[in-house]
């Protein structure tokens, strides 16, 4: 897959995205933004209970209100369930017997107006019999813990044990080995757009739904397989998505599924809106992890093993629990050498929401457990904290070699020592001695991080991407593929890589938005993976119609296909650049000599990697590792605890930035989310009651919270990645906590384990320290 | 039902609306004008801005009757046809976006900030943006895209 970056026309300039000026103007149309004719609206009704058994739902009331058409409750839906894998779809469209979770769906209406729908549901009377609930994931492992599902009694609902290496023995030939608890916080993913869909259940016997989902082709199977149709029978017309950040838009919600059977009950097109409120009670958050780290290290502070035992509150319903588990145990050591490791998981039931993935899915926990606490040794044994990371980084492997870790990750690229060289040398780093400590009340510190995240990401099954290049008899081009820009940039991405190939302009290039009817098949946008594999299908695409083109051409000029280049729209002879046409004229010819052709390039990626084995946590979670060295320089009022965080520094191995105005904003963006959930953002529940539901009281990071920020591109060209590119953005929402907490240590003095922390967990941290404690 | 009299993007509408429907519900529902999204229907997120006589409201939080008889612009007001304003041209050179659901706020928010002060300093920037949301951008490109209209607007 190798391509030399002098060689690229398109690949690596600052261009503007395919969708800016949709974006800027308004035009770009979302989900919410979709209507049709003599629609109605759903409303879903939502339990009051948090563990409770539903006696009976008296619908009599709300069936009479003028204006209401149709209602539906979980019975509806005929014991259909869904989940990530075979054993463990535990999930209706509405709870049947009981609710699991505060606002869990009971009941969906439609009717002619969203007020009377919402007026509808406190009409409908549902009788529950309270159960005793759980909400600690610990407690809810213990003997005797109420059970939230009867098929897993111990309410563990993803349970892994990994060993590799000789742990024990390590442990014990150690110089220093240190025991930590480690507690990562309860966040969300925050996008702006609520959950919403038009849903129409023709009277043929199709749906078509316009909805708000990041990978739609889930979506597209849920629906499927729910109402039990034939897939062809399923279109998912894609909207833009305002973001994703993966779960809730990775998934269906219980308002889906009420939006098509309602439709189907009433013959109309019925949409729906969550309001913010529901999205931050009801809506798929990050895993809270409980982590219990031990690690060994030589005198000289390298690695000798980790032992990391992992509690993560699952919430209500399994969700992509496995996945999450797989991700926060495969990966542990990196970016580091580490010979022994054992990884202990259980992700719990509890009665609270249900947790699921989020962009930094997994690694972001067991990263920061290890980062924090390889620096608390590297001070114990008085070693640098750029010494203790260079002494245990992974060298870039020599081209045709590769890195293994202890549990078969293998890596053909690693930037790890170069980022943390460039961090180091950096000013944030290097001059953070020569600046006052102390002014005033302010005490100023300095934090590093190393991470690593993967690219190209499998979940199970489905992995490949396909594409569709269509040449217009004009030289312009149709680019089709199923992958989603949920805003992370890859339509542009996708169109400079199929420009690049096809050696046209990237002006000519134009890609539209996924339609299930039209568009290949794609597994969706998680873990990292678009530019990557939709990125070498679409070059595949558009290899396949160069060669159909370049047959036309060789018919012309009456010489081998292999002997004519097209760049820039120029077609010519390799061996005489003067001898040239237009790419509209080849196109043109190629369209209408003899009968016509039609020029349309197909391919799918094949390019993956195996089955993930959840059972013993050998093997790649996916195709290429992006690493990264961030530094972060705050400020801490020591009388209240107040954090100003003035700036970032993050130098990321990324392999090559192919559109690197996406690259700095993806490093920027993700790095700001690792912010909230490193010093701001956290639901504060009560007995698995959310009592920060807005944006006011869960407090994400505002423009005036941001530092200034800095991207250094750390070039690899990763032969596994596509020219060269691995990910960005989920490497540095994992790189961020780790480097903020750390800087707030060098502040405070004070070791922080547990996220988010908060001017008030530092204000009591100082308090104690002062008494001695 | 009330009875009133918008001025939008130029054009004067009269309208029957509910005494509790919102601005934001007026613009998008009535008026068919989809550029101004909700966010949080709460004024928390600054998806719905709109400027009105002036000044940058979340329209989530303004009862259509309380804009009786005001001008408004909605983020559809701010280019002519395939004209660019130039804020949206920044946004548009910069990549002062990512999913684009805060970016007609953001543009609005801007041109009240650069009308009022075609020359502000990065502070006067963040200040000026303060009460909009952006989950992507990590505010950046944002920021970039405001110095950069600033200069375009300052010719």
């Amino acid at each position: 897959m190798e391509t030399l970056a002098n060689e690229f026309n398109i690949l690596g300039r600052r261009l503007p995205r395919k969708d800016a000026i949709e974006k800027v103007t308004g035009y770009a149309k979302y989900a919410a933004d979709y209507a049709q004719p003599d629609m109605l609206w759903c409303k879903v009704l939502r339990s009051p209970q948090v563990h409770a058994r539903i006696l009976n739902i008296d619908t009599s009331r709300a069936e009479k209100l003028p204006g209401v058409k149709a209602i539906v409750t979980g019975k509806d839906f005929n014991g259909w369930t869904w989940g990530f894998m075979s054993q463990t779809r535990d999930e209706s469209p509405l709870a049947v017997d009981k609710v699991r979770y505060h606002y869990e769906g009971v009941a969906g209406v439609a009717a002619v107006d969203e007020e009377t729908a919402e007026e509808a549901c406190e009409l409908i009377k549902v009788d529950y019999e309270e159960l005793p609930a759980i909400f600690d994931p610990e407690e809810a492992m213990k003997e005797g813990a109420p059970i939230v599902h009867d098929y897993r009694p111990n309410n563990v609902s993803v349970e892994y044990h990994w060993d590799f290496g000789d742990v024990e023995k390590a442990f014990a030939d150690s110089y220093l080995v240190r025991e930590d608890r480690f507690e990562t916080g309860k966040v969300i993913t925050g996008f702006l757009e609520p959950p919403a869909s038009v849903a129409y259940w023709d009277p043929s016997g199709y749906i078509t739904v316009w909805a708000a989902k990041q990978s739609p082709y889930f979506h597209f199977r849920h629906l499927a397989a729910c109402f039990n149709l034939p897939l062809s029978r399923v279109r998912i017309i894609q909207p833009f998505i305002g973001g994703g950040f993966g779960g809730t838009k990775n998934d269906s919600t219980a308002a889906d599924f009420c939006a098509v059977l309602l439709s189907k009950k009433t013959g109309k097109p019925v949409k729906f809106m969550y309001t913010q409120q529901e999205v931050l009670n009801t809506c798929r958050r990050r895993h809270n992890m409980i982590v219990y780290n031990k690690m060994g290290m030589t005198k000289d502070g390298l690695l000798t093993a980790v032992q990391s035992r992992v509690i993560a509150n699952g919430g209500a319903y399994t969700a992509i629990g496995p996945l999450t588990m797989y991700l926060a145990g495969f990966a542990t050591g990196l970016p580091y050498k580490l010979p022994n490791y054992r990884y202990d998981a259980y992700r719990v039931f509890t009665n609270n929401p249900v947790s699921a993935a989020m962009r930094g899915h997994g690694v972001t926990h067991t990263r920061f457990a290890c980062e924090v606490q390889m620096e608390m040794m590297a001070e114990q044994l008085g070693i640098d904290p750029v010494e203790i990371r260079m002494r245990n980084a992974i060298d870039n492997p020599k081209r045709g070699e590769s890195y293994r870790t202890v549990n078969d990750v293998t890596l053909k690229t690693c930037g790890i020592k170069e980022a943390i060289q460039a961090a180091a040398e950096d000013r944030l780093w290097a001059d953070k001695n020569k600046e006052p400590k102390q002014v005033g009340p302010i005490s100023y510190g300095v934090g590093m991080s190393g991470t690593s995240y993967l690219g190209g990401a499998r979940q199970l099954g489905h992995q490949s991407c396909g594409a569709i290049v269509r040449v217009l008899e004009d030289g312009t081009v149709n680019l089709l593929t199923g992958a989603t820009d949920c805003g992370q940039g890859s339509d542009t991405v996708l169109c400079m890589i199929a420009a690049e190939e096809l050696g046209v302009k990237y002006e000519d290039v134009q890609i539209k938005r996924v339609d299930s009817a039209y568009t290949p098949v794609d597994p969706g946008s998680y873990g990292s993976r678009v530019t990557a594999l939709a990125g070498q299908a679409t070059k595949l695409a558009a290899l396949d119609a160069k060669k159909q083109l370049l047959e036309a051409a060789s018919k012309v000029w009456k010489v081998k296909p292999e002997e004519i280049e097209m760049k820039n729209s120029v077609v010519f002879l390799k061996g005489n650049p003067e001898k040239q046409m237009s790419f509209e004229k080849l196109a043109k010819i190629a369209s209408y000599e003899g009968s016509g052709a039609v020029i349309m390039g197909k391919a799918y990626s094949g390019y993956g990697i195996e089955p993930l084995d959840f059972n013993t946590g050998r093997g790649s979670g996916g195709t290429t590792y992006s690493f990264t060295s961030q530094t972060v320089r705050l400020g801490v009022d020591m009388e209240t605890g107040k954090i100003d965080v003035t700036d970032f520094f993050i130098a990321h191995d990324c392999g090559r930035p192919l559109h690197p105005v996406s690259v700095e904003s993806q490093n920027e963006g993700g790095a700001v989310q690792g912010l909230g959930q490193a010093i701001y953002e956290q639901f504060v529940m009560d007995k698995g009651i959310t009592h920060n539901a807005n944006f006011l009281d869960y407090k994400m990071p505002r423009i005036t919270d941001i530092p200034t920020i800095r991207v250094h591109d750390i070039i690899t060209d990763d032969p596994d990645g596509i020219f060269g590119a691995k990910e960005a953005s989920e490497g540095s929402i994992v790189s961020a906590p780790p480097a903020v907490i750390l800087a707030l240590h060098d502040a405070t003095g004070v070791w922080f384990k547990e996220q988010p922390v908060t001017p008030e967990k530092i204000w009591r941290a100082l308090k104690e320290k002062e008494r001695g404690l | 039902m009330k009875n009133i009299k918008l001025t939008v993007n130029g054009t004067t509408h009269e309208l029957s609306v509910k005494p509790y429907a919102t601005l934001l519900d007026v613009i998008r529902e009535d008026l068919g004008l989809t550029g101004t999204k909700e966010g949080c229907g709460n004024g928390e997120c600054g998806a719905c801005t709109v400027i009105i006589d002036g000044k940058t409201a979340n329209s989530c939080i303004v009862l259509a009757v309380e804009a009786n008889g005001k001008e408004i612009t909605t983020i559809e007001g701010l280019s002519h046809g395939e004209k660019l304003h130039p804020i949206q041209e920044a946004f548009v050179e910069v990549g002062g976006m990512q999913c684009g659901f805060c970016t007609p706020g953001m543009v609005l928010s801007s041109k009240t900030l650069l009308d009022a002060n075609p020359n502000p300093t990065e502070e006067q920037i963040r200040k000026g943006l303060e009460g909009n949301f952006c989950r992507c951008t990590g505010y950046t490109k944002i920021i970039e895209s405001v110095k950069v209209a600033a200069e375009k607007i300052r010719g």
